[in-house]
Order: structure tokens, then sequence, then C-alpha cells
């Protein structure tokens, strides 16, 4: 069975949520790893949990993106190992130059704790890979910085890649203006490495896992777990 | 050379291209509609000060300028950084 980290820093607070999912609706092995103790790459894939790392000083995401523990997750991502950072996660990844570009304050300078729909933009990923392309996830969000950038030169790369994963789309399922939620750069909601082993999101999976928990009765959050580990399993890294 | 304590800001804004939300708000709403409309922008950003035991002015500039790049006090993708020497 994959094993998994969950890596607390100081001030997260989805770490338990995340490892509820995972433990007991993914059903994976899952410990969570307090950032000073992690210093060997002893699992299969590291998830990054959402909260106000470090009180989000200096910039969400910054201060714990010089964390001992990034060297091993780096050394686990360039090993070809999964990589999920939410919400405050996705922002230290993008701090700590595993992932591009930056993560800003959300345009409407407010806190958003909303649902939002997410369109699947592409199956390559092991964080996508047991979902269809076009496929609508219906996640929430909760973020002040949320709202994620790149030059234009970056963001063709981007596109050319295949590196955005997710995108918020209005009820026709299009990535309109009003259906963006914090003035993201192109309504990019997710994207990955050039690999793919690396994803950040600013919704939260762990939040939409249980369909007591949504509003629909849904657990579009799970497609995410569910293939970050499938695909650990086919490559026979157990 | 001049051995001693020097005052450095570091200053951390958003690229042009970057929207900055909190300048315009402040720009639109406080001081435009308070009244002075001849202020045409705003762009809101962070400051550090630092004090920095270096032999020059120079050395306490490229000290800092060095630790801004070295820990990504700003990031490179959607800020610039300004560092000078204040005192």
């Amino acid at each position: 069975m994959a094993k998994v980290a969950v890596v607390r820093y100081p001030g997260s607070n989805c770490d338990l949520d995340a490892l509820e999912v995972l433990q007991k609706v993914v059903k994976t092995k899952t410990e969570l790893v307090w950032h000073n103790d992690l210093q060997q790459d002893n699992y299969d894939a590291y998830v990054l949990p959402g909260g106000f790392s470090y009180g989000d000083y200096l910039r969400a995401g910054a201060i714990a993106a010089r964390s001992p523990s990034l060297k091993i997750i780096r050394e686990a991502a360039d090993n070809h190992k999964r990589v999920l950072g939410i919400c405050n996660g996705f922002q230290i990844l993008v701090e700590a130059g595993l992932l591009p570009g930056a993560v800003l304050r959300n345009s409407g300078l407010r806190f958003i704790d909303t649902w939002t729909r997410l369109r699947v933009e592409t199956n390559r990923t092991p964080f996508t890979s047991s979902a269809k392309k076009g496929a609508i996830l219906r996640i929430p969000i909760a973020h002040n910085e949320g709202r994620y950038y790149s030059d234009t030169e970056d963001l063709v790369k981007l596109e050319k890649n295949e590196q955005i994963v997710l995108r918020y789309v209005n009820e026709e399922n299009e990535p309109t203006l009003d259906a963006n939620p914090n003035g993201s750069l192109d309504n990019i909601a997710g994207i990955c490495n050039l690999e793919g082993n690396v994803m950040g999101l600013m919704p939260h999976p762990e939040r939409a896992s249980i369909p007591l928990m949504s509003p629909d009765g849904q657990e579009y959050g799970r497609v995410i777990f569910d293939s970050m580990l499938s695909t650990v399993k086919d490559r026979g890294e157990n | 050379m001049h051995p001693g304590s020097y005052s450095v800001e570091v200053i951390v804004e958003n690229k042009p291209l970057a929207r900055d939300p909190e300048g315009e708000t402040i720009h639109h709403n406080l001081i435009v509609k308070g009244g002075y409309p001849q202020v045409t922008k705003v762009r809101a950003g962070k400051l550090l000060r630092l004090s920095i035991d270096a032999d020059s002015p120079d050395h306490a500039r490229q000290l800092v300028k060095k630790l801004c790049d070295d820990l990504r006090i700003y990031n490179p993708a959607a800020h610039v950084c300004t560092v000078r020497i204040v005192g």
C-alpha cells in the first residue's frame, strides 16, 4: 500500500482533514509529519495541506518554503514521486520554486470561502488520471491569496505543456470572468510542473471527499487523491 | 570604507503588469474620492527595514540584495524588489 505524508507546518490547519480523508476515505497508509521531522524521503507521496503557515508573514508560503522539509520534498519530486499542495500547500510549492508563477492576493481583497466549479483541463497528470478531460468537479475554496499569476511568456508555456490542470468555470462550463472567484490569470485554479508529478491547487479536495460534506452529496475531491494513489500503485512503487 | 551600522530598506511591489488591487483601491476610493484627483496612480507594496553591520554602504547593499535573492524575499515571477540605503 502506498504511504503518504501530510506535512504539517506551524499554522497548517487543514492537515487533519487531509489525513482523515486519506486514511478513512481513500484508505491508504498516511502519517502526519511535523516539517522538521521530515528528514528522509520515506514516502510515496507528499501532501502539503492548507492553512496559514508562519502566519502568512512576508507572503503566504514564503517562510515555509525555506523549511528544510522542502529539500526532502524537492528530492522526492526529482525522484518522480507525487507532491500535492492544497491552498497554502500550493503557495508553498510556488514559493519554493517547485511550481512556476506566483499566488497573489485576491483581486477583491477579501477572504473568499465558497464552492466552485472546476473543469479538468488535462488528465495526463497523476492527480487527474482517473477523471475525464473536461469533467466538472465541485470543490470549495477558502483563501485570501489565491490569484494565480505568471508573466505572459510563462503562461504560454503552461498552456503549451498542458500544465494547467484545473480552471474555474461557470454553469455552462466556460472559464468566464464571472466564474473567476479571485482574479486568477486565465481562471487558473490548479497547475502542475512539467513532468506532472507536482501539483498545486487552491480548492480543497479534502473538503469535498465525503458526500455528507458536499451540498450535492457528491465526492468530487476524491478523484484527486484516488488518481494520485492509483498511479503510485501502477508504477509498483509500494 | 566606513564600517558601521547601516539602515537598508527593501521594497517589494508587484511587477507593472501584475495588477495591484490594494493600490488601485487606495487610489480610487481614498485618494481620488478624498479630493486629490491629481494623483494618477498608487502602487502598494511591502517595506522591510534592516539594520546591517558592514564595512561600507555598498557592502551593506550588496549583502541585502544577496539575501533577497537567496531567501526569496520577493517572488521574481510577480514582484520587483528595490534595495536602498537610508542611513
